[in-house]
């Protein structure tokens, strides 16, 4: 237990220790945001290097096998690694402050899911020292998977088991949180619009996390312990993965854009000064997304050959997502028309954003139509579409995000002027380098290639590709010196730092205490925070119930020991098929004893938590705060 | 944190719902259940895909329709499905505040379930010894995967379920622990449902359709 304040003077082991054993969603909420920006970094930097590699025909910067191995590890980091941390790193830090929450429903499980996706991701990224990185594209066909020599694949299908069940964790508890923690007169239909599009997303990786469950666990079980899913000699078929890969994979798509559409419909309000235009038609399109999210996976395999009939009920079913999505665009503009706009680093974001992601969506519509798919499939065509999707919709809102929520989550703002030449360097760069690969695609160039031949017409525009992708870089650069910068510039200690915040997280005085709020606030209306201070509310809020005792839950190192397990029983398996390491299946059993033993220490461990008491919390707020606390 | 002392009459009506925590679990296992249908979609889906396959010249033997016996799938059935009658026992005994009587019935479904877990390590030990193991076949790779997952979470409950009764043998009925024991017995009836599917699915469609 420590306030913030105390925690500075902590030594380094204390403060190591008390980052491992957190169970705090604002530390975890920070860690997501570091975890995942580490983990940007290096897919940025693969992304890189394949675009350095592209840059002129017949390059030979970089082999064929290696190309392989950035692509497959640049999109699986990307989307597992880096955009879902980031993404859950918000959730964490706001979701339980704009339902008026102390903490969320299961601090210890929200533990847990960071530390197996933390070592997930550190035993995938192992792989690069052990003998070879994943070749076979993040999605991991199986016609090419189970024949790839080495051990990557098998780093990819055990890393993503791990970190996956870790996100499937997050997920449960958030929709739980959502569900039970909401402050007395937070109705479902007063939810902030990012809570709203966290919960979705949160349904989304419920359902949508157990298929890839188990298209893992096939591919483990046939590449290591001789299962024959995939083997077409053993009467197996690699199909099965296909569906299992895309009933998760697209609905992955929405896991990571819906909060991102939940983040701007933050942030728009806020600098057009102006309510969310149409919020309960917002609330509607997000649920409508997320249930025809899981309507279309099959779009993604019109070449495989299911049938006329199949394609055509899969692309009537995608072209249908265009009408939500379209509400949301159109609810987003309502907003900014007739507001009075403050163009600020997150609100140019959100300019940003609209046109990129409205290419993206509509480019997705052109590939649902079936016919003109086969033209497209496989094609750069297709890597244009989805990284206008992802970097036009999800990267610019986790951009505008950190610049957004920043002083809530660290008591310091990143620096306009530097975030202002982040967003134009970057964004110039993205359009660079994106949208003249649709023009490649359709003059023929397939993805995944490591080289080219010269003089097909394809040289001068990959060569621009390949520039973008520099200022795309020095973009990222710039952003991180602003965050090292911030971490030098003096706390904020203010409330409403954009001064027009209109949510109950805006309403609480930065740095937030532990306990986020000393009384549980009472909910008026929609918008809280602007509904107080245009009453004239000198606090921000009105309270549901008199100061007093608070109880808060205590930390554990056990989901850290719990995932270690998991991590050590990995190698067991990784290394079984070897044959010539008898000692791998005990290191499996080790592993999987050590997670068991820790689940079991917890369950039959009571945990009550414990109470902060009434002086405590006066203590702290006068200490943060100053005489009078928290008014 | 002090424990209050309930009677019967001061017990409240819901009391796996009656804490914020306790409320948290009750929501939690539900959800948590929503996702593990999922799971278990996906394996099905696999099973039927794959059932019956196998490499070229495969004897007839190792198809659903020579293979399993519906007498052996039947027993266990009825023992899975009584241990989910008698978990309702015991928490019909927890909403009364009956103690004793929870840890009974918590019993008798453990014993149940011990049972079942038995006639299906025999079950999986009489396809492997006939040449039918895990890897023989795209089939039994499905069949051993499906009904094994599912042996899996009755391990699983079972595990649970001991821990828990063990656990608060000498302590008696709280507001604490009373949530555990009704999301166990909320999963443990999951299992029971899942079974019932396996049992139709693979057994019932196996041997007759």
């Amino acid at each position: 237990m420590s306030s913030a304040a105390v925690s500075n003077k902590k030594g380094f082991g204390a403060t190591l220790w008390d980052y491992l054993t957190t169970v705090d969603h604002k530390k975890l909420g920070v860690m997501y945001l570091f975890a995942g920006t580490l983990f940007f970094a290096i897919a940025g930097f693969e992304a890189l290097l394949m675009r350095l590699q592209l840059m002129i025909p017949n390059s030979d910067f970089v082999s064929a096998g290696t190309f392989n191995e950035l692509l497959t590890m640049h999109g699986t980091t990307m989307l597992f690694l880096a955009a879902t941390p980031l993404l859950f790193g918000f959730m964490n830090a706001i979701v339980p402050l704009q339902i008026g929450a102390r903490d969320v429903a299961f601090p210890f499980l929200n533990s847990l899911g960071f530390w197996l996706f933390f070592l997930g991701a550190i035993f995938l990224h192992l792989s690069f020292f052990l003998g070879g990185a994943p070749d076979a594209g993040w999605t991991n066909y199986a016609s090419l998977a189970i024949y790839s020599p080495g051990h990557g694949i098998d780093f990819y299908v055990l890393g993503l088991q791990i970190s996956g069940a870790g996100t499937l964790i997050s997920g449960i508890n958030f929709i739980v949180t959502i569900i039970t923690m909401r402050a007395p007169g937070m109705t479902f239909m007063r939810m902030p619009l990012f809570t709203w599009t966290s919960l979705i997303s949160s349904a989304l990786i419920l359902f949508a996390f157990p298929p890839l469950t188990v298209g893992l666990f096939l591919m483990l079980v046939d590449r290591m312990f001789g299962a024959n899913f995939f083997d077409h000699t053993m009467g197996g078929n690699t199909v099965i993965w296909e569906h299992l890969f895309w009933i998760f994979g697209h609905p992955e798509v929405y896991i990571l854009v819906l909060p991102a559409f939940g983040l701007f419909s933050e942030i728009i309000p806020v600098f057009a000064r102006k309510r969310l235009f149409g919020y309960s038609s917002m609330v509607f399109a997000t649920i409508l997304i997320g249930f025809l999210g899981f309507m279309v996976w099959a779009h993604h395999m019109f070449t495989t050959g299911l049938g006329a009939t199949a394609n055509a009920i899969f692309a009537v079913a995608t072209m249908a997502i265009a009408v939500p999505t379209g509400m949301k665009v159109f609810n987003w503009i309502m907003t900014i028309w007739g507001g009075s706009v403050k163009v600020t680093v997150p609100m140019l974001y959100a300019l940003g954003f609209i046109p990129s992601f409205v290419a993206g969506g509509v480019t997705g519509v052109m590939q649902a139509a079936a016919p003109l798919d086969y033209q497209l499939h496989d094609s750069y065509f297709i890597v244009a579409h989805f990284h206008y999707v992802i970097v036009g919709g999800i990267v610019t809102a986790i951009f505008g995000s950190m610049h957004f929520y920043w002083p809530i989550m660290f008591n310091r703002a990143l620096s306009e002027r530097l975030g202002v030449w982040t967003f134009w360097i970057f964004f110039i760069g993205f359009h660079c380098t994106f949208f003249i690969q649709h023009f490649l695609g359709l003059m023929g160039m397939p993805r995944r290639v490591f080289t080219y031949q010269a003089n097909q017409g394809w040289d001068l525009f990959n060569f621009i590709s390949s520039i973008g992708a520099i200022l795309m870089a020095i973009g990222v650069i710039l952003l991180v010196i602003n965050i090292i910068l911030s971490a030098k510039s003096k706390p904020l200690n203010c409330r409403d730092y954009w001064g027009d915040g209109r949510s109950l997280e805006w309403a609480i005085k930065t740095p937030v205490p532990f306990y986020n709020f000393k009384q549980t606030p009472l909910v008026r209306g929609y918008d809280p925070y602007w509904l107080e201070k245009h009453d004239g509310n000198e606090e921000g809020m009105i309270y549901a119930e008199p100061l007093g005792d608070i109880h808060m839950p205590n930390n554990s190192i056990l989901p850290l020991i719990m995932s270690i397990g998991t991590f050590v029983a990995a190698f067991g398996a990784l290394y079984h098929p070897d044959g010539d390491k008898p000692w791998a299946i005990p290191v499996l059993i080790l592993g999987l004893a050590i997670t068991v033993g820790a689940m079991i220490v917890r369950s039959v461990k009571d945990d009550h938590g414990f109470h902060v008491h009434v002086e405590e919390v006066i203590a702290t707020e006068e200490e943060l705060y100053g005489k009078g606390g928290n008014k | 944190m002090e424990e209050t002392k309930f009677t019967p009459q001061t017990w409240p009506d819901k009391p796996e719902q009656a804490t914020m925590e306790g409320k948290n679990k009750f929501v939690g296992i539900w959800i948590f259940i929503c996702s593990d249908i999922t799971l278990f979609a996906s394996v099905f889906a696999t099973y039927l895909s794959l059932k019956d396959k196998g490499p070229a010249g495969m004897g007839a033997e190792f198809t659903a329709a020579n293979l399993f016996e519906l007498p052996l799938a039947f027993i266990m059935t009825m023992l899975l499905l009584t241990s989910s009658l008698t978990s309702v026992y015991a928490m019909y005994h927890l909403k009364n505040h009956n103690f004793k009587g929870v840890q009974i019935w918590m019993g008798i479904t453990v014993l149940l379930g011990l049972g079942f877990l038995a006639l299906e390590i025999y079950e999986f030990y009489h396809y492997v010894h006939i040449g039918f193991g895990y890897t023989h076949s795209a089939f039994s790779s499905a069949f051993f995967t499906l009904v094994g997952t599912h042996g899996l979470h009755v391990v699983v409950g079972l595990v649970w379920i001991i821990c828990l009764m063990v656990r608060n043998a000498r302590r008696g009925l709280s507001l604490y622990n009373a949530p555990k024991y009704y999301a166990a017995a909320i999963f443990w009836h999951f299992i029971d449902v899942i079974w019932v599917f396996i049992f139709t699915v693979v057994y019932l469609m196996g041997v007759l359709g």
